[in-house]
């Protein structure tokens, strides 16, 4: 080592941070909060699930032990909010799937302004879910939306008509995160290298053959991550429903969830709902984990 | 089994010209290899005989059948490349197999696992059959990559530098068993390398491209004894040709100052480089050049001798019974006849002008 670098060392430490200081400074800081916001409220929110405690009240909290959760197990109206929740979910990340795919496929190639085009393809994506809510009612608005008048449906109920509100929400929902779909497919379909398209066209592969033998399973394990997020988000979806409709066949899990706790103050039968909801997430997260690690074992 | 034709062509990337003017035919059942260095357009060539590319100008004839505006689909050519392109996360059987099941083709399942069976017997793969692509060798995945192209009996194959990424000794066994290959196939080979020595052991005919320019087609001996022009003479041969400036005055070849050895006839006067094989250098007392030894290289059958004469660095191979060392003072010599003149001014042999 020369004494000029010798020097650098600790010169450099003086003049920028030590070990210890970074650790009081970012990573304790970090800590804490995580405790206090997170973590505590983790687990004080499971000793609450366990009780029958009302945060509008003054009462102090009894302890029921199982009994929150088997009423909402039993009850039939949560699992009409759980069916509703699936049916949205498999609509719009089918949805997702299908449209962001789709349009990564036609990117992946060379076209003029592929930059911009992408850009603006993620724009959507960009926008708060209380903006895109609001502007959707409008565009579905019977009378003077712009959607029934470009299809000529006259005025069609859209959030109104009980049947048609929950594909409607996640339609908008399509719209909003195709474009995450379609980012993270780009990014697997320009992994797959170029040279294997040629073998196979000179191999005489046809383009579906190509598609299905090669394509697709290059890209699976991407795809799969990007359908992992976009079915937890759905899981989860409150803003969009809440903002859209409020037909009781749009009423998913969070919405209930959110009128249990803040409407009806049902403290402790939501937090035992919230853990519920929790369990069944990670549940549908670790199937699509352990698939993802078979499909790249492939 | 076919023959391919090109007919003036020439290919462009933007305003890059990558090939100028290819006219080229290759035989049906010949072992024909492009020569050239990085960038010289050889890979330009094979993917437009492919139908990768198209080209600029000129057309592309397969068979007599004019293909230059067909997909690589319908050329019915196989391609060899360097980086393998066996597909990924499938085993060495499926990457046979895909060629044979694409809906393209439609061979019947017996007889796909009956091609395959034969290919695996000739390439020596039969183990690997169910082995996933990424548990293979270098060696491995070549051999599966040319029995990939073996497999669809294709009516032409193109190799575009299939062995640069192996080691030395298996690039040797490789290149005698591609060669027994197409010998036993009896189809029509387009070799792609920038190794002279692959094209000198494989070959039935070379090519050799420069900037983009056929320079030469011949022989592998007519390359070697009779380089068109100095690029040639440079391009092939272990070491290269010597090539020492000089002119013929009186019947001499004057190299120098003190430096002249006979050389009747021709070209007197004008400005030369004459183009000598190191085998063809010959080292006796007797001999009309003073050189010196500057370096010995031990071959084992041979040994490579670097000599200075004057200004000129030559070197010479001689037999290893032949007692030299560095720092010697040697006398040079060689045959008239085995001199090739080259103009010094084109670069251009004598004999072809």
């Amino acid at each position: 080592m020369s004494p000029s670098s010798q020097a650098a060392g600790p010169a450099l430490r003086s003049r920028g941070m030590s070990d210890l200081a970074i650790r009081n400074l970012f990573i304790i800081p970090t800590i804490v909060f995580l405790i206090v916001f997170n973590i505590f409220p983790l687990i004080y929110s499971l000793g609450y699930s366990f009780t029958d405690f009302r945060a509008s009240t003054n009462e102090p909290a009894r302890f029921v032990g199982l009994q929150n959760y088997r009423d909402l197990l039993s009850d039939p109206f949560i699992w009409r909010n759980f069916t509703i929740t699936a049916k949205y979910v498999l609509v719009s990340v089918t949805g997702q799937v299908i449209v962001g795919f789709g349009i990564a496929l036609l990117l992946n190639r060379e076209i003029p302004f592929k930059g911009l085009l992408t850009t603006l393809l993620l724009l959507p994506m960009m926008l708060s879910m209380a903006v895109v809510g609001l502007f959707w009612k409008l565009l579905y608005d019977p009378s003077f939306g712009i959607i029934n008048y470009a299809l000529g449906l006259g005025t069609f109920e859209w959030l109104a008509n009980p049947d048609v509100a929950l594909y409607a929400i996640a339609l908008v929902d399509i719209w909003m995160w195709s474009p995450f779909v379609m980012l993270l497919s780009l990014a697997g379909l320009s992994a797959v290298p170029k040279h294997l398209y040629e073998a196979a066209a000179i191999d005489r592969a046809s383009g579906l053959y190509t598609f299905f033998r090669i394509t697709l399973p290059l890209v699976a394990p991407i795809l799969l991550i990007a359908i992992i997020f976009r079915t937890m988000e759905a899981f989860k979806t409150f803003d969009l429903a809440y903002i859209l409709a409020s037909q009781p066949t749009t009423e998913v899990i969070s919405i209930r969830l959110y009128k249990m706790a803040f409407q009806e103050w049902q403290t402790g039968l939501s937090c035992a709902f919230a853990y519920i909801v929790l369990i069944m997430v990670l549940a549908i997260t670790n199937i699509y984990v352990k698939y993802l690690n078979k499909v790249k074992e492939r | 089994m076919a023959e391919i034709e090109l007919r003036g062509i020439s290919k462009s990337f933007g305003t890059v010209p990558a090939l100028r003017d290819i006219n080229l035919t290759i035989a049906d059942g010949q072992f024909f290899v492009l020569l050239g260095e990085t960038g010289a357009g050889k890979t330009t060539t094979l993917r437009l005989i492919a139908g990768l590319d198209r080209p600029t100008e000129g057309r592309i004839l397969i068979d007599g059948q004019d293909v230059t505006d067909w997909g690589a689909a319908d050329r019915d050519t196989a391609l060899v490349l360097q980086q393998y392109s066996l597909y990924p996360r499938y085993t060495v059987r499926q990457n046979l197999e895909f060629p044979l099941k694409s809906p393209m083709r439609r061979v019947p399942p017996d007889q796909i696992a009956e091609r395959i069976a034969r290919v695996s017997k000739t390439l020596r793969i039969g183990h690997l059959l169910d082995r996933k692509t990424d548990r293979l060798s270098g060696g491995e995945m070549q051999r599966v990559s040319i029995g990939r192209a073996i497999v669809r009996t294709p009516k032409v194959f193109l190799m575009d530098e299939p062995l640069s990424a192996l080691d030395a000794k298996l690039r040797e066994s490789l290149r005698a068993e591609l060669k027994d290959l197409q010998m036993t196939l009896g189809e029509t080979f387009l070799f792609v390398t920038h190794d002279q020595v692959e094209a000198m052991s494989m070959g039935d005919r070379i090519g050799v491209l420069n900037k983009g320019t056929l320079v030469q087609v011949g022989t592998p001996q007519e390359i070697y004894s009779n380089p068109v022009n100095t690029f040639v003479a440079r391009a092939v041969g272990s070491p290269a040709m010597n090539l020492l400036p000089g002119r013929i005055e009186g019947g001499r070849a004057q190299l120098g100052p003190g430096l002249a050895l006979d050389h009747a006839g021709g070209a007197e006067g004008r400005a030369l480089i004459f183009g000598i094989r190191p085998e063809d250098v010959e080292l006796a007392t007797g001999a009309p050049l003073p050189a010196t030894v500057t370096d010995v290289e031990n071959h084992g059958v041979e040994k490579i001798v670097t000599l200075m004469a004057g200004p000129h660095r030559l070197r010479a191979t001689v037999p290893v019974t032949v007692r030299v060392a560095a720092q010697d003072q040697v006398r040079i010599g060689w045959q008239p006849a085995r001199v090739t003149l080259f103009d010094e001014a084109t670069g251009r042999s004598l004999r072809r002008a």
